[in-house]
């Protein structure tokens, strides 16, 4: 995208730019999450999973997805000409953890999804976003085809406290993920009014 | 190189990366002393003096592309990274020299362990309920 020239003297407004990371297990729907409310397809990187990938990375439970992002894709949202929030997928295997602390630096916040199918594979994340203080919500991806669990059960079973939100939510629905991107905010801010101390990694 | 792609089969193909290797165009560099760590979101904005950038021919063709696509429209190192098709650390040490050159200038995004302005948060809040 390559606009004209903007007038000799007139700067180009410089915005502010926050960023939301979007975290989870592989095959989760972060990719999706994040087009459903980009405004431009979000930019990645994906590779193909070879044959070589499958032992690595299991696919069971999930065998219609058939590639994975190894590096990090990403959305944006101008919500005005000088405010824009990025939102980042986290890359969703384990070896690529080292990605995640040049992600999480600065962030506003976190979503953790996760497919009731395969719970345990947010414990990594959830950990992650604990362990430094990064104020996340649990966004529960309602696939077709899995057993839908209340709220409490699923806070049951990850062991989450009581302050970190759990909302029910389709990682292809625009006014779904909307929904949880603006709970991830009123979550960071009820954080951070409680505890505006630096965070230390 | 190309060109003829129909007919003959190419000697190397996609599984052999790029054909030039990504910090050639770093000339080996993987750190330039004028940036710390640029942020993924942090905002490259062209400076208005800047206007001629295919003129200094101490630029390769990827300086003058970011020169020219920050010029109208800011962007984030993320994006310049993606619009370009290059790694991230080797889009970080073109940008430390387009900033030592004065070329260009990078606004930092909140920094990190500082949550931004309530005022700000409010807005994101307003500004996504209207999406």
């Amino acid at each position: 995208m390559i606009f004209g020239r903007s007038e000799r003297g007139k700067p180009p407004v410089e915005p502010v730019t926050l960023k939301i990371l979007v975290a989870g297990g592989f095959g989760v729907g972060k990719t999706t999450l994040v087009g459903a409310v980009s405004e431009i397809k979000p930019l990645r990187t994906e590779e193909v999973l070879t044959e070589a990938g499958r032992p690595v990375d299991d696919t069971s439970g999930v065998e219609g997805k058939h590639t994975t992002t190894v590096a990090m894709d990403f959305g944006r949202i101008t919500l005005r000409e000088d405010l824009v929030l990025y939102l980042f997928g986290t890359p969703g295997q384990d070896r690529f953890w080292f990605l995640w602390d040049e992600l999480a630096s600065g962030s506003l916040g976190a979503v953790v999804l996760a497919d009731t199918r395969r719970l345990e594979d947010c414990f990594a994340a959830v950990d992650y976003f604990e362990r430094r203080s990064i104020p996340f919500v649990m966004g529960v991806n309602c696939f077709e085809g899995s057993a839908r669990y209340p709220v409490d059960e699923v806070r049951q079973a990850l062991d989450l406290d009581d302050d970190v939100p759990v909302v029910l939510c389709d990682a292809r629905d625009r006014e779904s993920a909307k929904e949880v991107l603006i709970e991830v905010v009123q979550h960071a801010m009820a954080y951070g009014a409680d505890r505006r101390e630096p965070v230390t990694t | 190189m190309s060109g003829d792609g129909q007919g003959k089969r190419h000697w190397f193909d996609d599984d052999a990366g790029p054909v030039v290797r990504p910090y050639a165009m770093t000339r080996g560099r993987t750190t330039s002393p004028a940036q710390h760590r640029l942020d993924l979101i942090a905002v490259v904005v062209t400076e208005p003096h800047a206007d001629d950038p295919e003129a200094d021919h101490s630029l390769s063709p990827e300086h003058v592309d970011i020169v020219e696509l920050c010029r109208g429209t800011p962007q984030s190192v993320a994006e310049l990274a993606a619009e370009l098709d290059l790694p991230i650390g080797v889009v970080r040490v073109l940008i430390g020299d387009l900033v030592t050159e004065e070329m260009v200038h990078v606004t930092r995004p909140v920094p990190p362990a500082e949550l931004p302005d309530e005022s700000i948060l409010r807005d994101v809040i307003s500004g996504l309920r209207a999406l």
